[in-house]
């Protein structure tokens, strides 16, 4: 599957511009990509996608501009109306970051904590799974992997209170082991299923290769496959980590609300204080608490869309 | 390539200019924080009598969890009440305050990770609580005793469940007020009405001259509709009395009782009339769409004369807004139909243990005392804070509207009535009752149709 073939249908003209090099390093991907770009730059999807770009944008930017806006007007009128009566503060921002007993960053702490090993676990543990399923014969691995792959179909919030009774039991509940390990629970079907669909469509005849050569699995698996793994290790790491950062249902049910676990979310979902009136600040919190997965996923992007589709759709 | 690195330094760089702005602004937030109102000044925090907790023996070194639906700016006074408490005993009190409490504890206590104490501000959540899990622990004999002497029967009524006392009231809150502007008054000539039919010659007047005289809201959120079914329970209290409302509650007599219907057509008599409402907001319909806690703001503005709300909506205007007898705003008691009698709705927390251990106990009985209260009013300084404990000193507390309220609950001629939606099943109380008071508004649907779907909407059992 991965000798290069000539596009077919793209003229000269446009595998040049979409490739920019010899065509025989085109892989599969990019002739889609060069072929899907032709589809889309019609002038009615570029109307299409800015619609939709403008309507889904609005709502966020109505948020960033309440959020610097004073209680009082947020209160009274639409964020609209600051087009004619412009008067932005940092208040909100003030109150968000310092406004209570227990300063942010401690929550923002929390949240790294929390998060980081909740992605460096599952995609440990599910590369050296997807590189069993995909390159060491067994008995049992084609359910196994049906197994696994089928756990993806178990809805997180059935399993909350077992989940939480038996980390009761061995002493866990209330402690970061409880949150690491239920978000690497949650993590490692979908971890597996995409990191073993890549790692598949390598060429057997690398890995033969390597193999005549004298290396073993774990020299194979470090040396060859995990170069070529970058793509989508650093997507599934992206997806797993915006998943972590702003989750609040796993992080309040096995961690709670304490001082010393309760990640960012937690503390941003209460800022709207005892009755709910006080949004002006969690406006701002929103926004505080945006700032990392945004730096995250601009920075990676890249990565995302293409290591992604490269996992999902098996060849 | 090189254009997508560059582009993904420079998103780097933007991320890191605004962390940087927003760091920047930090200090100079701290230095301004000091001389405005966040200051927890040294209030004169009441001493306390230590050796009431000698029974409980020495507690030296011991936790309890406390796991609470009050969260941040209300928090820390919560926090700072029990250092008394934590000084006298060595217990160290570990606060979680969190906005998903009722799901929340439900969730921990089928799980089994019950906190020591919980603060339950429904009796009906309580009685779940109760019947459906069996972790609740009941009160102690000490506590039990405080609440005899510092609490009226009503309210230990509300902590109990099936004859056995559970859970002490806390703190405690009223909602029969009803917000106005004293010197928009002064200015009018208006008087603070005495009778419901004072109120509506009043409001006729306000019409008279030219101006819209009540606001309302009730949206919020996922529990919108709330604070219309705090006007139907008031108006059913002073139109049926508090006797038909105790069974109204229970379900003695139907949803849909003639004189539920009445009161709801009391209700529809202000709220529905388009010469009373909604001021500053636009007309009947714009209630069901207008928040609940910017709802009497127009009557800053002068374009709102009466706000039915209640007292916790103090913390509600903005800053700066002077809470007086003769400031900004204050609030009169909602009348009743007769001058003899004084009808008064409200709520509270209860406080449920889930352990026996002797420092949950000794933290339980601290709670229920008059020193708890006394010590809770000193250190709340920003006010918004009433208790039903008769021997709390209302001099402690923050502000002239507390103490209006702490008279109030200590008023022996008042009549007491726990929040009606708190005390239904909760597909009723925080489910049909709010919605079909949402449609009573916004698709103008009829009182008894009203009472008639909520009525079907009863379960069965």
């Amino acid at each position: 599957m991965s000798v290069p073939i000539p596009a077919v249908k793209l003229s000269e003209q446009d595998e040049k511009k979409a490739s920019k090099g010899p065509a025989s390093k085109m892989s599969r991907i990019d002739r889609r990509a060069a072929a899907g770009k032709k589809a889309l730059t019609s002038p009615w999807a570029t109307v299409t996608a800015i619609v939709i770009a403008v309507l889904w944008t609005t709502p966020t930017l109505g948020l960033l501009i309440t959020s610097f806006r004073p209680e009082q007007d947020i209160r009274s009128s639409g964020w609209w109306t600051t087009i004619t009566r412009p008067w932005f503060n940092f208040d909100n921002y003030e109150s968000a970051l310092f406004g209570s007993s227990t300063q942010l960053s401690t929550f923002f702490v929390n949240s790294i904590v929390i998060t980081l090993p909740a992605v460096v676990i599952p995609i440990t543990l599910a590369l050296l799974a997807s590189y069993a399923f995909a390159w060491i014969e067994f008995r049992g691995k084609n359910i196994l992997f049906i197994a696994v792959f089928a756990l993806q179909v178990v809805p997180i919030q059935v399993t909350l209170i077992p989940l939480l009774s038996q980390y009761v039991d061995w002493g866990l509940n209330g402690t970061f082991w409880a949150v690491w390990l239920s978000h690497s629970i949650f993590a490692l079907p979908l971890a597996i299923f995409l990191l073993h669909n890549f790692m598949k469509e390598i060429p057997r005849s690398l890995i033969e290769a390597a193999r005549m050569d004298g290396a073993g699995h774990v020299k194979i698996f470090f040396q060859v496959l995990m170069p070529l793994l970058v793509p989508a290790i650093a997507s599934f790491g992206i997806f797993q980590f915006l998943w972590v950062w702003n989750d609040l249902l796993v992080s309040l049910t096995f961690a709670g609300g304490g001082r010393d676990v309760a990640p960012l979310t937690v503390r941003v979902a209460e800022m709207a204080g005892s009755r709910g009136g006080d949004w002006h600040i969690l406006s701002a919190g929103a926004f505080i608490s945006m700032i990392v997965p945004m730096i995250v996923f601009l920075a990676l992007q890249r990565y995302f869309v293409r290591g992604l589709l490269a996992g999902s759709v098996k060849g | 390539m090189r254009i997508a690195t560059r582009r993904s330094s420079a998103v780097l760089a933007g991320g890191a200019a605004l962390a940087l702005a927003l760091t920047a602004c930090a200090p100079s937030s701290n230095d301004t924080d000091d001389d405005g109102d966040m200051t927890t000044a040294a209030a004169e925090v009441p001493e306390i009598d230590c050796s009431v907790y000698d029974e409980f023996g020495d507690l030296d070194g011991t936790t309890v969890s406390v796991y609470t639906s009050i969260v941040e700016p209300e928090q820390e006074d919560q926090e700072l009440s029990y250092d008394p408490f934590e000084e006298c005993t060595g217990v160290t009190v570990q606060y979680e305050g969190s906005r998903e409490f009722e799901a929340q504890l439900l969730v921990r206590l089928q799980a089994g990770n019950a906190p020591d104490i919980a603060y339950v501000p429904q009796p009906g959540l309580l009685s779940t609580i109760v019947n459906d899990t069996g972790a609740a622990v009941p009160a102690p004999d000490a506590t039990a005793a405080n609440v005899d002497e510092y609490f009226s029967e009503s309210w230990k009524g509300y902590g109990t469940v099936d004859g056995t006392f559970y859970a002490a009231p806390l703190g405690a809150n009223i909602k029969s007020y009803v917000w106005y502007s004293p010197s928009a008054f002064e200015e009018a000539g208006y008087e603070v009405p005495t009778t419901w039919d004072e109120m509506i010659e009043l409001s006729d007047q306000i019409v008279a001259d030219g101006k819209i005289p009540w606001c309302a809201g009730i949206a919020s959120g996922d529990a919108t509709g709330w604070p219309a079914t705090d006007w139907v329970e008031d108006v059913v209290l002073r139109v049926a009395g508090p006797d038909a409302y105790d069974q109204w509650t229970t379900h003695e007599i139907p949803f849909n009782d003639p004189q539920i219907v009445e009161s709801l057509d009391e209700v529809a008599n202000i709220l529905k009339n388009e010469d009373y409402v909604n001021a500053g907001f636009g007309g009947v319909d714009s209630i069901a769409a207008t928040e609940w806690d910017g709802a009497g703001a127009p009557i800053l503005d002068g374009n709102c004369s009466m706000h039915r709300a209640a007292n916790f909506y103090q913390n509600q205007w903005p800053e700066g807004t002077e809470v007086a007898e003769d400031g900004d705003v204050y609030a009169f008691y909602l009348p009743s139909m007769t001058e003899g009698e004084k009808p008064i709705l409200g709520g509270g927390e209860f406080v449920v243990a889930f352990d026996d251990r002797p420092e949950v106990q000794a933290f339980q009985t601290y709670l229920s005392s008059a020193d708890w209260a006394n010590v809770k009013a000193a250190v709340t300084t920003r006010g918004g804070w009433v208790s039903a404990n008769t021997g709390l000193d209302s001099e402690l507390l923050a502000t002239d509207f507390d103490r209006l309220s702490a008279d109030l609950l200590a008023d022996p001629e008042a009549e007491f009535r726990f929040d009606g939606s708190d005390l239904m099943p909760g597909s009723v109380g925080a489910g049909t009752f709010w919605s079909e008071m949402v449609a009573f508004f916004a698709s103008d649907k009829s009182s008894q149709e009203v009472a008639d779907a909520i009525e079907a909407s009863w379960p069965t059992s």
